[in-house]
């Protein structure tokens, strides 16, 4: 029993890293990020290369990985998504779509599709931790759920406090209103596109040192969707008692169920809360007006 | 958005000739050839679906070009038109639900899985005509359209679409516990489709089979498209509000759109299972749903044609990229192809989606009017 609470409690990290990606992209812009898995496997990749190219040094080669995810959501926005606006927001989603196409792409063709450890070159071992009460989980486990909680502690402080973070508030409230007020909203756009990138890689990067690596990862972020519309599209708090949520359901049917309902649990998840309650837990009601 | 809109009014041909502002007051007949367009004198011209001589010659050369291509076609030519037809098949009915009707689908890989696993449920129980599995999978395909859209009702873009992609795992999941309950965990064999003992089989017979199937579908379109419930989907599509208040039943259209898409969706799956004579899980992944989704794009969202020029579009692109890479470097290694037409295949939805929203046809209306209007370069306006 412990054991299944504490993997549901891993698996809701990564959704809920995941989560915040696509959160802070439809809070600024509107577009459901339907790339967010490929930014995760992009991210883990990048650690792979990175600790191929500097053997035994975590840490300048995962700093660096967070700083190519950073500055490929910012990439993503200007080559991407800057065009995008004033095309129907459906137009944008399926952009996305496209962009997820073609990370695939580059990552097969760069990468191949095999399998990856990057754990070994990156000079860190991953040995199993017993909690107490008797469950076990892998060091990069509890690195995972550590770095969802930092990452939302974060992310709350800079929504509230930092200027910035209003900025980006207001940008993705009334972005014309916004501007008006000189706030560069471009920049707001692409800050946000950073950030989800950078959450997103983050996942990869701790799931590809827990688990392993391929191109295949991207039907996390499916499943991760599910989460943020749970929770609310355009709720941050809601990500986190949406990803328990869902996650719960995830473990439960893998104990009771088998490998293929657990597969599904989460659009179960997604369905059942568009015929209750479409705008989620905590989102608000008007976004159902807006798309 | 039918093809026949360039009946402009007299008074527009007018203005523009005589420049913004001023109408040129002379003798009108003339100009108004000049000014491309043609007018219709009666009813029957109206419903024709084939209006001018140049079009009507151009239907029936293609139509016999087509009947009488295997006769000097290569199989891996034919195999190609027949891949397209099936493709056509599926866009055709996604082009109605998402271009026409304006709902959109991320589901469409699981409307076809429903009609490829019900054949091969029927097949299992030992049904193998097509005269009872072609029946069966329609209604199962209506019945999940019906399903599908009722969650429409309520919500609308992303949201339905989100719906949608659940809908579409939900349909893979139920599929795949059939695959794993069966057994064998690879798929399931479909026999040959036999109707009153003649059997179809063979590249020639399938050829003929889906070019059949794909030419009756485009007509139902053409023809819905202009129907009452044609107009009162795209009614739908431009503002439900506006529907609504002029008398359109919203919640009836809208779950006619699926269930009439996803019946055909789900009938195209059928004719694929059999066409392969194999049915597995892994052919219907979320990429599938994609291809549909780029080929009614690419082609232009709401047009018939549009959609066939997508399918053949997005069809042939692997081949494509598979001559291009054997005629460049033809020691390339096998996974440096995947890649190559995984993005040749997302860059072409990119660049449609960013440069030309209006798709294939959209190209195809501007030339064809460079022509109409020469030396002109705009249409008259309707208002000026």
């Amino acid at each position: 029993m412990l054991q299944a609470l504490a993997t549901t409690l891993v698996v809701a990290s990564l959704y809920a890293l995941l989560g915040a990606g696509y959160v802070l992209v439809y809070r600024s812009s509107r577009v459901l990020n339907l790339a967010q898995g490929d930014l995760l496997t992009l991210g883990g990749y990048f650690v792979f290369a990175l600790a191929a190219t500097f053997p035994g040094l975590p840490a300048v080669s995962l700093p660096l990985a967070v700083l190519a995810s950073a500055l490929t959501g910012v990439l993503v926005y200007v080559v991407l998504m800057r065009p995008m606006a004033g095309h129907p927001i459906f137009a944008a989603v399926l952009v996305t779509i496209t962009l997820g196409i073609l990370l695939r792409a580059v990552i097969v063709f760069v990468f191949t599709d095999r399998t990856r450890h990057p754990l070994g070159n990156l000079g860190l071992t991953n040995p199993p931790r017993a909690l107490p009460g008797g469950a076990v989980v892998s060091t990069f486990d509890l690195v995972m759920v550590a770095t969802a909680v930092v990452l939302f502690v974060g992310l709350f402080v800079f929504l509230k406090l930092s200027p910035l973070g209003i900025q980006m508030r207001a940008a993705g409230e009334r972005a014309l209103l916004a501007s008006q007020r000189g706030i560069n909203f471009h920049g707001v756009f692409a800050l946000s596109w950073a950030l989800a990138a950078c959450a997103g890689g983050l996942a990869g990067m701790i799931y590809a040192s827990n688990v392993r690596l391929e191109p295949s990862l991207d039907v996390l972020g499916l499943r991760a969707f599910a989460v943020a519309l749970v929770g609310g599209l355009d709720s941050l708090a809601g990500v986190i008692p949406a990803a328990i949520i869902v996650a719960a359901v995830e473990v439960m049917s893998v104990r009771y169920g088998n490998p293929l309902l657990s597969d599904v649990s989460p659009f179960l998840c997604l369905l059942l809360m568009l015929l209750v309650r479409p705008w989620g837990l905590f989102g608000t009601r008007e976004e159902l007006e807006r798309v | 958005m039918s093809e026949n809109e360039e009946g402009h009014g007299f008074a527009g041909a007018l203005r523009t000739i005589g420049g913004h502002g001023e109408p040129f007051r002379g003798p009108p007949c003339q100009l108004v050839a000049l000014g491309g367009g043609y007018f219709k004198t009666s009813y029957e011209a109206d419903l024709a679906l084939v209006d001018t001589r140049l079009r009507r010659t151009a239907v029936v050369a293609l139509v016999l070009l087509l009947v009488v291509l295997p006769r000097f076609a290569s199989s891996f030519l034919l195999d190609l038109v027949s891949q397209v037809a099936l493709a056509a098949l599926g866009a055709l009915a996604l082009n109605v639900l998402t271009g026409v009707a304006g709902q959109i689908s991320l589901g469409h890989a699981g409307f076809l899985a429903a009609g490829a696993f019900t054949t091969a449920a029927l097949v299992e129980r030992g049904v193998t005509s097509p005269l009872v599995t072609l029946p069966a999978t329609a209604v199962v395909g209506a019945v999940l359209g019906l399903l599908v859209g009722i969650p429409s009702l309520r919500l609308r873009g992303l949201y339905l679409a989100l719906g949608t992609l659940a809908m579409h795992h939900v349909v893979l999941y139920v599929a795949g516990e059939m695959q794993a309950r069966a057994g064998g965990n690879t798929g399931f064999t479909i026999p040959p489709a036999r109707v009153a003992g003649v059997v179809l089989r063979g590249t020639v017979g399938w050829y003929y089979a889906l070019l059949l199937a794909a030419g009756v579908t485009l007509a139902l379109v053409v023809n819905l498209q202009r129907s009452r419930a044609g107009r009162a989907w795209m009614a739908i599509r431009d503002r439900d509000v506006a529907a609504a208040s002029v008398g359109i039943h919203v919640a009836r259209y809208k779950l006619s759109a699926f269930v009439w898409s996803s019946a055909v969706t789900a009938l195209a799956g059928t004719l694929f299972a059999y066409q392969r004579g194999f049915v597995s899980v892994e052919a219907f992944g979320f990429f599938v749903a994609v291809e549909y989704i780029a080929m009614i794009i690419i082609g232009g969202l709401g047009s018939a044609l549009g959609a066939v020029l997508g399918a053949a579009l997005v069809t042939l692109l692997p081949y494509g990229i598979d001559a291009a890479v054997a005629a460049v470097s033809p020691g390339a290694a096998d996974y440096y192809i995947f890649p190559a037409k995984f993005g040749a295949f997302g860059l072409l939805m990119a660049v449609f989606l960013i440069f030309e929203p209006l798709g294939l046809v959209g190209i195809w209306r501007r030339v064809r009017n460079w022509f109409f209007l020469w030396p002109f370069r705009h249409r008259p306006l309707r208002a000026a």
